[in-house]
């Protein structure tokens, strides 16, 4: 690993380049083929790109100084005429209709589509192991994974083929990878982001988040992204802009609850130790900070491993070769075109997901599985709510482990899935959390997880900002591969 | 055997609602638009859409349902029906389960003089499907998608009805409500009114509901009708040869006349019922409910009360013209113009719904303003023509499009009423048919109805007849008088 | 196996038909592999029965204030539908083509009753 260079502009976040555009040092075609030139350097070995878009485009070539940016985009987010696959068999030719609210938010603030990155299958992954477009490799360590589902966008951040990404977030698919990866990654408050445009997996649990290299970059993505829309029934209205997340001389007043259940035997020791030294950091900037308890929290996993393939069996239903889509050559039935083009569309997990929210949705099943998970759901939130009583905010580790090998536990689902367990309940609460850099074990990134009240973005952007002046771990940045160091 | 058995009907109903734009989308609801030309990512199930609840949609239910005396519940919300056919692009449709939004009304109807009341269990919202069509030609099954994600209630009967008849009236009551409460054109042949039916027998007296048979595909009131009386008759022979009837799903076949096995019910989809994560639950304010009672239309059975307490008609006669808005609207404004309430009720009951049905139209598609039919009457009133040529001035006023005014001046057929050019004709009648007169005279008044006759074929049927006919017998009696 | 509120065992049968209600036409590999890893990790998530949920509300929807949301009945054509159509895996005059759908899936339980023998 190395320090980040000044002078390079993939190095720099993007509130930097905005000064170089202001200033004039730098244009914004500059910018943009510096991008595709780092993508070509790179991406074989990261493979963070499903599709990208070299061309820089020529309506944004006068915009009377008003600076433009590029943004990667994970491929669950539909950008019309620029191919979405979600990282499927099954879409792996699909054109969108139609621009994501949240796309048409960005364009109207001068972004531009970079490319769009590579996620496991339909969002269902912590590694994306899981893309029928092959792996993406972790940028810290080719051998490790970035983490999922949107593995491609976090690679893609920290390795300086995009200045910031957009994921999504279902049970810790921005967060996760961007703490494999040592980039900023957040989930809004379930309903601040609108999901019109978002491939559904799981609906009352998906958002999309931004990644960053920095905080500061994260509120402007947030700010940018936030806001109601009538497209989306489930859409928060009345949302106030995020205020800027100014920098503070202290955090004092603020209280820091530090969930004992988030501490737990499954989480390598490097992670907590790094953890608990960046509690300490916010302590000595003011915050008060001690543990606390909430007791459902090992319930978390298992609910939404019964939800979340739920509501995807039935999201994932649309996808039958009618309207859209790979549809089987060997179709001699409406039964064979149904079943032949979803078996050789959709991979193994999507499937293992399929089966097993169908089955917990089927006659005689849907009390003891989908219902009695809601009502566990009530649970943790309630755990949540009563934490906000005392506590501004908690502080975790976001991964119970750093970046672990490819092909680690592709063989056992269940290892796979507690990659996800201190970021589950989350989702499940609808709650906004972020995570930020706070150290590094082997090599490999650790990330703090800060979890807030509904819709108080604005307090963990203020913590992970003030965190972030006080430190540096965030101006590191990986040698992929073969790189020269320096 | 007959009377030992009891004949158990409950039906279910889909109901277009009239909204502009379909229920989760903006897309227009027109009827009859080229294949696939209103539609969007929306209601064709692209990736990452979602619903959005037309509001007038859910007033229109919640319309429907205090038509038919229903409660409309405090909190209702959508869930998903789930399995796979080309019409249903998501592969779940958004429907009502457990929270429908309104339960346990009644609808009141009248069959062979009776009345009856028949339970409503609930009446819920969902979205329509598609349409398919088979390719014969290639043998493939095509898809049209603009009729879906129109709105739609459900209407579910309790098991009240007790025979075919009873469920055609219940069904023709059910459309006037509609209609009239303006939630649906309630039109069978657009598909804006959908009826399947579930029918078995059981023992009088009995009260568990015996093995029931579903039937579908029924295109008319007729077909219901048809259907359902070969179901008994099928049903009750397999009970008197002692066969088990089993669960099943069976189709009317129109050309055969006979009903057809579809499946078994056993293999009906799980459908994993769920609640619609992308839609936000309703709680609807009784307020707003209440207000909704209060704009509701007039209903057929409160306008039948009315029409016989204001205009006099008779029970039966209210009864025929109320149960289409349509021909009720007709008659009122006609009965503005002309007021003679039971001459219209007359006419409407007799040429003008006798001229739809001769033509199998239904009476919206009547192209005739009731103020054409209000200048005919005083037409006839004022003797500018005969009641006969009135009835052929309707049809073809009916027909072609034109003033009934205009028709007569066109075609000369303004009755000759000067009594004195008629009493010439009547004299050149009298002598023309020496024989018929002296028949009159010795008595034999049939006589009278041939020199009618005659003069009606000299003037060319335009002789008032009335004035005719006291000329003739003013005639005919001076002559009679002089004989001894 | 038996015994208990929940068997949380899938058996084989119990993977066929879970597949054909998803439309899945899974390998005999996949019908073995998938009956292993979903008892598994249904046995793990059956610990939801140690709770007691007496009295609790599910949550189906985390923003619990938010209802009533609507849009008014108004018209909006989509200019660009006619692509739409046209990219379509398989379509005829305008139309969506997929193999002959018989009256009332009679083809799809005909073919799972063929199947099962």
């Amino acid at each position: 690993m190395r320090k980040m260079d000044e002078g390079c502009l993939t190095d720099l976040s993007v509130h930097q380049l905005r000064v170089l555009l202001e200033r004039g040092e730098v244009a914004p075609r500059d910018v943009h083929e510096a991008y595709v030139r780092r993508i070509e350097e790179v991406d074989d070995q990261l493979n963070a790109y499903i599709t990208v878009c070299p061309d820089f485009p020529p309506e944004l070539e006068n915009r009377h100084g008003r600076p433009v940016f590029p943004v990667a985009v994970k491929d669950n987010i539909m950008t019309r005429g620029i191919r979405t696959t979600c990282g499927s068999r099954i879409l792996a030719r699909f054109i969108p209709p139609y621009d994501a609210t949240a796309i048409l938010r960005l364009k109207e603030r001068g972004l531009y589509v970079l490319g769009k990155t590579n996620m496991d299958e339909f969002a269902m992954g912590s590694s994306c192991e899981n893309s029928a477009f092959g792996p993406t490799r972790n940028p810290w360590n080719l051998d490790a994974v970035p983490g999922g589902s949107s593995g491609g966008s976090a690679a893609a951040v920290a390795a300086g083929e995009a200045p910031w990404a957009l994921g999504s977030d279902t049970g810790g698919s921005v967060r996760q990878p961007a703490a494999l990866c040592g980039v900023v990654g957040m989930k809004p408050t379930y309903g601040r982001v609108s999901r019109f445009g978002l491939v559904a997996f799981a609906s009352s649990l998906d958002q999309i988040g931004p990644i960053t290299r920095d905080v500061w970059d994260c509120w402007v993505l947030m700010r940018a992204l936030c806001g109601h829309d009538p497209l989306d029934s489930t859409s928060a209205p009345g949302q106030a802009p995020i205020p800027p997340p100014q920098s503070v001389e202290s955090l004092g007043g603020v209280r820091i609850g530090v969930p004992r259940e988030y501490l737990g035997p499954g989480v390598e020791d490097a992670v907590r130790d790094a953890v608990l030294k960046a509690v300490g950091v916010l302590e000595e900037l003011g915050a008060r900070a001690e543990e606390c308890s909430l007791p459902h929290t090992e319930y978390g996993l298992s609910a939404y491993y019964i939800i979340a393939p739920a509501e995807a069996s039935s999201n994932l239903a649309r996808y039958d070769g009618v309207r859209y889509g790979h549809r089987t050559c060997q179709a001699s039935s409406l039964l064979d075109m149904y079943e032949l083009t979803r078996q050789e569309g959709f991979g193994a997990e999507v499937k293992r997901r399929i089966m097993l929210g169908t089955y917990v949705l089927s006659a005689g099943y849907y009390d003891a599985y989908y219902l009695r998970a809601q009502k566990v759901r009530t649970l943790i939130c309630r755990d949540f709510e009563r934490a906000w009583a005392r506590y501004d905010l908690l502080a975790a580790p976001t991964s119970p482990t750093v970046a672990f090998p490819l092909g680690e536990r592709t063989a056992d689902p269940l290892a796979m899935y507690m990659a996800d367990v201190l970021t589950i309940p989350v989702n499940l609460a609808g709650l906004p959390a972020l995570s930020l850099p706070c150290g590094f074990a082997r090599g490999l990134p650790v990330g703090l997880q800060l979890i807030g009240r509904p819709f108080d973005e604005l307090t963990l952007l203020r913590v992970a900002q003030a965190f972030q002046q006080a430190t540096d771990y965030h101006l590191y940045r990986p040698v992929v591969g073969g790189e020269v160091d320096g | 055997m007959a009377d030992a058995v009891e004949v158990v009907i409950g039906l279910e109903v889909h109901v277009e609602l009239k909204t502009e734009s379909k229920i989760f989308c903006a897309c227009s609801t027109r009827f009859g638009s080229p294949p696939n030309t209103q539609v969007c990512p929306i209601c064709l199930g692209h990736p990452g859409t979602l619903p959005v609840l037309n509001l007038k949609a859910l007033e229109l239910a919640v319309r429907a349902a205090l038509a038919l005396n229903c409660k409309v519940a405090r909190y209702t919300k959508f869930d998903r029906k789930n399995y796979f056919y080309p019409d249903l692009p998501k592969g779940y449709q958004i429907s009502q389960y457990d929270a429908p939004l309104a339960e346990h009304g009644w609808l009141e109807f009248r069959v062979d003089g009776r009345m009856r009341t028949a339970r409503i269990r609930r009446v819920h919202l969902e979205e329509d499907a598609g349409k398919l069509m088979h390719d014969e030609v290639t043998g493939e099954t095509l898809v049209d998608f603009n009729r879906c994600g129109v709105p739609l209630i459900e209407v579910v009967t309790e098991p009240d009805l007790r025979s075919p008849r009873e469920a055609r009236a219940f069904m023709e009551e059910l459309r006037a409500v509609l209609q009239y409460a303006e939630v649906s054109d309630c039109r069978m042949q657009e598909g804006s009114l959908r009826c399947d039916a579930n029918i078995s027998l059981r023992p009088r007296g009995a009260t568990d509901l015996g093995t029931k048979a579903e039937i579908k595909n029924l295109n008319s009131f007729r077909a219901l009708e048809k259907a359902l009386e070969y179901e008994v008759a099928r049903q009750t022979r397999a009970l008197e040869r002692g066969e088990r009837l089993v669960l099943e799903t069976r189709g009317w076949d129109e050309g055969r006349q006979v009903t057809v096995p579809l499946r078994t019910k056993e293999e009906a989809h799980d459908y994993r019922y769920f609640p619609e994560p992308d839609l936000v639950p309703m709680t609807l304010d009784p307020e707003w409910v209440e207000q909704i009672r209060r704009s509701l239309p007039e209903l057929p059975s409160q306008r039948m009360a009315r029409f016989q307490a204001e205009y006099g008609l008779p029970a039966y006669d209210a009864g025929v013209i109320v149960a289409s808005r349509r021909l009720a609207d007709f008659f009122e404004e006609c009965v503005r113009h002309y007021p003679h309430p039971k001459t219209v009720s007359n006419w409407v009951m007799g040429q003008v719904l006798g001229y739809l049905n001769s033509r199998g139209l239904e009476p919206e598609e009547l192209n005739f303003e009731p103020e054409r039919l209000a200048e005919l009457l005083r037409m006839v009133d004022e003797g500018v023509i005969s009641v006969s040529v009135a009835r052929e001035v309707f049809e073809e006023a009916v027909s072609t499009g034109k003033s009934p005014r205009a028709l007569v001046e066109e075609k000369g057929l303004e009755q000759l009423s000067d009594t004195g050019a008629l009493a010439a004709v009547v004299r050149q009648v009298i002598e023309e048919h020496p024989s018929p007169v002296r028949d009159y005279r010795r008595g034999k008044v049939k006589a009278l109805g041939f020199l009618m006759g005659q003069v009606m074929k000299k003037t060319a049927g335009k002789a008032n007849p009335q004035l005719a006919r006291r000329l003739l017998e003013e005639a005919l009696a001076t002559e009679r008088e002089e004989t001894p | 196996m038996n015994g208990g509120i929940l068997d949380m065992a899938v058996s084989p049968e119990e993977v066929r038909h879970v597949a054909w209600l998803a439309r899945l036409r899974l390998t005999a590999h996949e019908e073995r592999l998938f009956s292993e890893q979903l008892s598994n990790i249904l046995a793990h998530v059956a610990k939801l029965q140690e709770l007691d949920v007496e009295g609790i509300e599910p949550t189906f929807h985390v923003l619990k204030t938010l209802s009533n949301v609507y849009r008014p009945d108004e018209v909006r054509s989509w200019p660009e539908l006619r692509e739409v159509v046209q990219a379509a895996p398989q379509q005829r005059d305008g139309l969506f083509a997929v193999p002959r759908v018989l009256p009332e899936g009679e083809d799809e339980v005909s073919a799972k009753n063929e199947k099962d023998g």
